[in-house]
């Protein structure tokens, strides 16, 4: 493990979907077979029906800012030293499900509560593609 | 649901001194805070039959401190997976196992080098595993940064302000500064707040509690058994753990929660309250976790002290002083006294309680609230005298 290295994101089976389409540039989500529920992160049974059938599709990657926090102290300070201040927030994906991701493009503090943001993509450590989002038109 | 009021009670204190660099070993933090709760309660090392513990990977298995303590039969050892959800949680748990038959006397610890040691603060693992393949990669690693994700969903919610948060801090050091034990005694006003620097927006370092290396230990038996001992029992009244439907894989896994701007007190109030059989109004005192100062202001609200969106007028009213209508954290809390994983809440609230607390003793007290726990899981406990 290098210690200058960002965490490298380990797939599991139940992620590898995930990762792999975002090394495609789409955003895969995992849902419900049975009742189409959407959910996030990818997991064994659907937590609405219990089912175990599960099918991935590619979700329109638009969404809205739920929260947000700007990082002036990162931890390690090796690693994130040069991000800073970077945002990290919570992004509620238009189909239904939340993530956490960075949001990119523009001043921290121009950032408000329920910002459009779309989805973007950006090299990670190795071979990882993180799914990243940036601004957009409200629609 | 907990439904053993008053049948158990808090016996024995124990705690080491709160450092930066304790100079020894975990393992011996936690039998020096274990044996001091078994002598403050006059029991003898052999009458001990149950330890119970919670831990990140940062502490010493309860087995450990059992054979180290030279406890001839620890027929009860557990240790919890858990950090400051859990204070209550293991204290509870104590009494369910006497009630069950399983144990007489039970030490409850928490032991930690959290600063010298492993320092919990301090990030995650860098493979990112688990929950942490959807977080880490984002810089999104320490638990300050979690929290301020919750911080600002409350105060886009509710318009809760930097100054109410400022307030916490400031009360709370001021209750340090009558607590020897205390970290952090030197007052702070609101210039100092808004001046010290931001580790993650919303939170400055003010709003952050201590890392401290150190100890815990109480020490619960039957009622009647704790009679027959040297101090005023300090009786369970109730409680409660748990949290929302979820609470994902571990504290810091968000994305699940549906409301961040509540946590998991709001889940456990009704049984909290209905297990002590009273309501917030009774309470004298409350020991509320403070690993950030947005923390206090969630759980009022969610444990009915105040209505949703309410939590940061209300502390910043002067409610929560020592003279005020809900004094809390009269030690000084994790923010100022020391941060033992909010263990070192319940030994403050018995001492309340017994009417040892010296010069931050709130007058006439006689029951206390504690608690533990600031995201999607926690523990809480009513005691009283
Ligand atoms: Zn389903």
């Amino acid at each position: 493990m290098n210690d200058a290295s960002k965490p490298i994101p380990v797939a599991d089976s139940d992620s590898a979907p995930f990762w792999e389409g975002c090394r495609e540039h789409r955003l895969l989500i995992q849902r419900c077979a049975s009742c189409k529920t959407p959910r996030f992160p990818p997991m064994r049974a659907c937590p609405k029906c219990h089912s175990t059938l599960s099918e991935w599709f590619e979700a329109s990657g638009r969404g809205t800012v739920y929260s947000w926090i700007v990082v002036q102290h990162p931890v390690p300070r090796e690693v994130y030293g040069q991000d800073v201040p970077y945002v990290v927030a919570l992004i509620d994906l238009e189909e239904g499900v939340r993530m956490v991701s960075n949001i990119i493009g523009l001043d921290p503090r121009a950032i408000g509560a329920n910002m459009p943001v779309e989805v973007t993509f950006e090299p990670g450590e190795g071979d990882v593609v993180l799914p990243k989002f940036k601004p957009r038109e409200a629609p | 649901m907990f439904t053993l009021r008053d049948k158990y009670a808090i016996a024995g204190l124990g705690e080491t001194a709160y450092t930066k660099n304790s100079g020894t070993t975990v393992l011996n933090l936690a039998v020096e805070a274990c044996q001091k709760a078994a002598d403050d309660a006059g029991v003898p090392v052999e009458e001990i039959d149950g330890i119970i513990s919670y831990n990140f990977g940062d502490s010493v298995p309860a087995i450990a401190v059992a054979t180290a303590l030279g406890i001839p039969n620890a027929g009860y050892a557990v240790d919890f997976a858990g950090g400051g959800n859990a204070a209550n949680l293991i204290t509870l748990t104590a009494a369910a196992a006497i009630e069950a038959g399983l144990a007489k006397s039970v030490l409850c610890f928490r032991a930690m080098n959290g600063r010298s040691g492993f320092r919990l603060g301090g990030g995650r693992e860098f493979q990112a595993r688990g929950i942490t393949q959807y977080t880490a990669p984002f810089g999104w690693i320490t638990y300050p940064q979690a929290m301020a994700m919750w911080c600002r969903r409350h105060m886009i919610e509710y318009g809760t302000t930097a100054e109410q948060l400022g307030s916490v801090a400031i009360t709370f050091r001021e209750n340090a500064s009558l607590n020897e034990r205390a970290m952090q005694r030197e007052p702070i006003t609101m210039d100092d707040y808004m001046a010290s620097r931001f580790i993650v927006e919303p939170f400055r370092m003010l709003d952050i509690c201590l890392e401290t290396d150190g100890a815990c230990a109480v020490l619960v038996t039957k009622a009647e058994h704790a009679r027959d001992l040297r101090h005023t029992p300090v009786y369970i009244m109730g409680g409660a753990y748990g949290g929302g439907p979820n609470q994902g894989e571990d504290l810091f896994d968000a994305i699940r929660w549906p409301d961040h701007s509540q946590n998991y007190a709001a889940y456990i109030a009704d049984d909290l309250w209905r297990s002590a059989g009273i309501g917030p109004q009774d309470v004298d005192l409350a020991e509320i976790y403070d690993c950030f100062t947005y923390s206090v202001i969630m759980q009022l609200e969610g444990l009915g002290f105040c209505k949703p969106g309410e939590g940061g007028p209300f502390v910043a009213s002067g409610a929560i002083k020592r003279d005020g209508s809900l004094p809390l954290n009269t030690h000084g809390g994790l923010l100022s006294e020391a941060y033992i994983h909010g263990l070192n809440h319940v030994l403050e609230a018995v001492r309340q309680l017994r009417g040892e607390a010296g010069p931050r003793q709130i007058p006439g007290a006689e029951i206390a609230l504690t608690t533990a726990g600031a995201m999607t899981c926690g523990s809480a406990m009513v005691l009283r005298a």
